[in-house]
């Protein structure tokens, strides 16, 4: 038997072990059996090795061979990537569809983007330019939206020694050679293959500053993601993660966007192939599916390429992200990820830590969220990923240890909330519990790019938001007609502030994005009616006369009446408030 | 290949142990002779030399030197035809209604393999099940899986039963439609009753029945959805036909997951149910679905008894998670006989969003829902708030809001297992309610539907 050959000994679901295995590598690919299924060394002990495997293990026969391959489950990061959709390990899903219609089949092998299909490439050296690592040496407009910039290997500096004509050219032709400190020709194809498991360098860390802008008010207006941050969307089922994750997904100003399906329903990438090639972006005027990326591990398929699909879609990510991108990345639902290791640790009859999960998913989470990060690129650009994950609690209790320990890595948290989802307040985004460390971080942007009081607004909403919660605590026990005037305007405010700027309409065509000016000056209208308000009630003008059905209902409805090239109509609408309380003023002088 | 091993070295309740394998194929089938009986069993696991097999018939009556065991080197396979129609199998694919067996040319493995996402048609059409909640609230669609989170006791038969009686699952086209009834351990008075009302609506010869009744073999519960859904899959994939699987009751199919893999000794997880429930149950359920090249689809209702009503208990847990929305009967309507009792508030379908309102059913179809659901919520709100300081000291709108609840309860809640609307009618039913409370209480409808639709009482 060779070196880089073992025999298996033993199967259990997606684990397998196999004996003669002293010279694998932990890590290391390898291929299973006849079908040669793709599986990775997940332990080794002495001559027996451990194997995770990425496909149906159905079939496999005791005594088959285990093939080493040398390298770490790695992928061809190259053009062909934006506008497709991968499986868990980064083979096209539409190609495999042409190989085997509709059904997944076994023992494919490890297929990857075209490297045959040729692209109109602009190359930008000349002959003896010196090269450092992760320059960028082409481009090519990959799709409407995103030009794809050919780098440098993260490792490789040098001479060129020969470069390629500009043109037509595929993946898999040498376009390049490059010539090192120690005279070494190096041959440069227009991908780079990187394992998965292992960051992607980048100069240093920069420090937060700019907000993610998602078009979502309860984002923007109350709990900010920044650009280069993490998020956290926890919630039972039901409550509207994928329904957030898909509105993040379409309207956040990302360059690029790579969505994980992982471990959760197919239809739902159905959904997103189907609708996103339809959507236009705001900005460009092109289709968002322009600048996405899909990974798809669904619920049905094997769990162990479910583990390895939340590093196939964070590479892809640092791969944009070094081009000079800003990148934002969902994935749903990193609880379906967590349980995949939790499988897998079951099977390897590990010790379980709490809920039968393994003792280092904390560490695995740590690992995963702090690839995002706004970084100086090796080719002195400014990229960032953000990373947006969904936590998916089971029995929707956010003391379980996923929510729990991602919970100590992300800056922001966005509790989505049953009670809410019940009642069809969606998003379902509960303002009590969330939080996000990064309105902070952003002050000045805001102060910048909104306006001087623009979190003065924000703070004073919260304000508002927290003192009706615990109004209803009374109204609940003795009902709102014993409150106070001043009281009763807080709730009668309150509830404009939930219908009428946390409720968002995904299916409504000005509703389902808002530019941020537009969001502040929406909160400010809310805002200035409550000040006009209070001052009447401060003079002691009934509720009820201060509180006029129609102008209440104008407020609230402004999302839906007010087009998103507003200015007019919002300045009319602060007139008539002032209008109203004028006179309303005058007669009780 | 075809050693018979004459010798077991262990039983231990579904499993047999077998030491000095040198051959075996993970997930093969194993034929077992017991004093000359035939039973079929499935290797789970294969640990060096030895083999851990789980026996469909179960083990009774087996002991290490009386049977022998013979490796067949292939996975579970039924055969499959139209003829499938009208007939009853038991778990592993075998007909047990004394018709003869069924002549096929091919013979499908029960795992089928994942259908590519790319490959999926995203379900659109509108299913009228005649039932209020379900049409205007929770619209159910062609090709999604919508399951009945149901207690003991509850009426979720009669449920099932009149949505497969009354949907109308079938389009314009001449496209044939079917249902694929699965019972996993319920009761031969439960299975009696779905056969009787099947032949009541005369749905019986359009309908295929896998049976595994509560006192048969646990391993069979965790064959059979696999065998029916194969089955489901062969007639909506290969004979373009439009199925309804009724699976019921998948707690039970839980239950003996959970019993086998304690055999096996695994490392439980929440309540004991091993870490790969979620995997395992989505196994089944994402086997729902339409395909672009395929004319055929299935649309899955399964029903799961909630272990002491509790809605984050395991399995409705992760029901909820693969599924696309879930109808849950309620403990407290059904006290009250209101029939069916479907609590709206937790009920949901995922897939209604892009099935509904114009084209599909009627333009003010989607907000309509939402302003019920909302008013209907407030409702819940006022009503605690009036078990406190009394309901003569609520407020005028708040009176309004109790009347509202009442009768969205007792008229569109509570139709009976009998009655069929139209979805027109619901939805007039639905704005006739919304008459009780004033103008300003509709927020989450247009002036435009207002003034259309809605007349004040």
């Amino acid at each position: 038997m060779k070196a880089n050959e073992g025999k298996i000994i033993y199967i259990n679901g997606p684990v397998i072990k196999g004996s003669q295995m002293e010279e694998f590598k932990m890590r290391e690919m390898v291929l299973v059996g006849e079908d040669k299924l793709i599986a990775e060394v997940i332990s080794i002990d002495d001559a027996i090795g451990t194997i995770q495997v990425y496909e149906e293990t159905e079939g496999i026969e005791l005594g088959e061979t285990v093939y080493g391959l040398g390298v770490p489950l790695s992928l061809k990061l190259g053009p062909g990537l934006i506008g497709s959709i991968f499986d868990g390990i980064g083979r096209p899903l539409e190609r495999i569809d042409q190989m085997n219609a509709d059904f997944i089949p076994n023992g494919i092998g490890l297929l990857s983007i075209d490297l045959d299909k040729k692209w109109d490439v602009a190359f930008k050296p000349s002959l003896g330019d010196v090269l450092a690592a992760g320059d960028i040496y082409a481009t090519i407009l990959e799709s409407g939206l995103v030009e794809h910039r050919l780098m440098m290997p993260p490792a490789l500096s040098g001479t060129v020694a020969f470069i390629a004509e500009n043109g037509s050219h595929g993946a898999n032709e040498v376009v390049m050679k490059i010539t090192d400190a120690f005279g070494i020709t190096h041959d440069i194809r227009m991908y780079q293959e990187w394992p998965v498991r292992k960051a992607r360098p980048s100069k240093h860390r920069m420090k937060i500053s700019k907000p993610l802008v998602t078009g979502q008010r309860v984002f923007d207006c109350f709990f900010p993601i920044a650009k280069g941050g993490t998020a956290a969307i926890p919630g039972g089922f039901g409550t509207g993660k994928t329904m957030t994750q898909h509105q993040l997904a379409k309207w956040s100003d990302a360059d690029i966007i790579v969505y994980i399906g992982c471990g959760e329903r197919g239809n739902e990438m159905t959904d997103v192939l189907e609708e996103f090639p339809k959507l236009i972006d705001p900005k460009s005027g092109k289709a968002i599916m322009e600048r996405t990326v899909l990974i798809a591990n669904t619920s049905n398929m094997p769990v162990a390429a479910r583990e390895a699909s939340i590093y196939t879609g964070i590479t892809i990510a640092e791969y944009y992200r070094d081009m000079g991108y800003h990148v934002a990345i969902m994935a749903d639902s990193t609880s379906r990820w967590a349980e995949a290791l939790r499988e897998i640790s079951g099977r390897l009859e590990e010790m379980p830590a709490e809920e039968g999960y393994p003792a280092y998913l904390p560490y695995r989470l740590a690992e995963f969220y702090e690839r995002a990060g706004y970084v100086t690129t090796l080719n002195d650009q400014e990229g960032s990923i953000t990373v947006i994950g969904a936590v998916s609690p089971a029995g929707g209790d956010f003391s379980e240890p996923v929510t729990e320990n991602t919970k100590r890595y992300v800056n922001a948290f966005l509790a989505l909330d049953r009670k809410l989802a019940y009642s069809r307040h969606y998003p379902a985004i509960n303002w009590l519990t969330s939080y996000s460390g990064y309105v902070k971080m952003l002050g000045d942007w805001y102060v910048t790019n909104v306006g001087e009081d623009a979190l003065v607004m924000r703070n004073n909403a919260m304000k508002l938001l927290q003192e009706e919660s615990k109004l209803l605590d009374i109204v609940q026990l003795v009902g709102e007609d014993v409150l106070p005037d001043s009281q009763r305007l807080v709730l009668e405010i309150s509830r404009i502030l939930k219908t009428g700027i946390l409720q968002q309409n995904a299916f409504h065509k000005d509703d389902s994005f808002v530019p941020i000016a537009k969001q502040f000056s929406m909160l400010k209208v809310v805002l200035h009616l409550y000040d006009r308000a209070k001052a009447c009630s401060e003079l002691g003008i009934q509720i009820s006369r201060i509180k006029d059905t129609e102008l209440f209902e104008r407020v609230v409805k402004m999302k839906y009446s007010i087009p998103n090239d507003y200015k007019e109509t919002i300045d009319a609408l602060i007139r008539d408030i002032d209008g109203y309380y004028d006179a309303l003023m005058s007669e009780y002088e | 290949m075809l050693k018979e091993y004459l010798r077991i070295d262990k039983i231990e309740g579904p499993l047999i142990f077998l030491k000095g394998i040198n051959e075996a194929k993970y997930g093969e089938i194993i034929e077992i002779s017991v004093e000359g009986q035939r039973r079929l069993g499935k290797v789970i696991k294969i640990d060096a030399h030895m083999v851990v097999a789980q026996v469909f018939e179960g083990t009774s009556g087996m002991s290490t030197v009386n049977s022998s065991v013979r490796f067949t080197g292939q996975p579970l396979t039924i055969g499959l035809s139209k003829d499938i129609l009208g007939r009853m199998f038991n778990g592993v694919g075998e007909p047990i209604d004394g018709g003869g067996p069924i002549f096929a040319s091919q013979r499908y493995n029960i795992n089928s393999r994942p259908i590519n996402p790319v490959a999926r048609q995203y379900p659109r059409n509108f299913i009228e099940t005649g039932i209020s909640t379900i049409d205007t609230l929770f619209t159910l669609i062609r090709g999604q899986k919508l399951p009945i989170f149901s207690g003991n006791g509850l009426t979720h038969k009669e449920l099932a039963a009149q949505i497969v009686s009354q949907a109308k699952i079938a389009s314009e086209s001449e496209q044939k439609f079917a249902v694929c009834f699965v019972a996993i351990g319920i009761t031969k008075d439960d299975g009696a009753y779905f056969v009787e009302r099947f032949e009541e609506s005369g749905t019986i010869n359009n309908v295929v029945m896998f049976m595994n009744y509560a006192d048969d073999p646990v391993t069979e519960r965790l064959s059979i959805p696999k065998c029916a859904l194969t089955a489901a899959e062969y007639l909506a994939f290969e004979a373009d036909m439009h199925i309804l699987v009724v699976m019921t009751d998948m707690t039970s199919y839980c239950e003996a997951l959970r019993e086998i893999a304690s055999a096996k000794e695994e490392v439980p997880s929440r309540k004991g149910y091993p870490g790969y429930l979620y995997s395992d149950l989505a196994f089944i359920y994402e086997r729902a679905g339409m395909l672009k090249t395929k004319n055929g689809s299935i649309t899955f209702l399964p029903i799961l008894t909630m272990p002491n009503d509790d809605i984050t208990h395991p399995i409705p847990d992760l029901t909820g998670y693969i599924t696309e929305g879930q109808i849950v009967l309620s403990r407290e309507l059904s006290n009250k006989d209101f029939n069916p009792p479907i609590n709206v508030m937790p009920s949901l379908s995922r897939l209604m969003k892009d099935g509904i309102g114009e084209g599909f059913t009627r333009e003010d179809h989607p907000d309509l829902a939402n302003q019920l659901f909302s008013s209907y919520s407030k409702v819940l709100d006022i009503r605690s708030l009036a078990q406190i300081i009394g309901e003569a000291d609520l407020s005028d709108i708040d009176k309004h809001y109790m009347t509202f609840g009442k009768r969205f309860e007792e008229e569109f809640v509570s139709q009976g297992f009998s009655t069929r609307r139209t979805i027109e009618e619901s939805l007039n039913l639905g704005w006739e309610l919304l008459g009780e409370l004033p103008p300003e209480a509709l927020d989450r409808l247009n002036d435009e539907l207002i003034r259309k639709y809605y007349r004040r009482k």
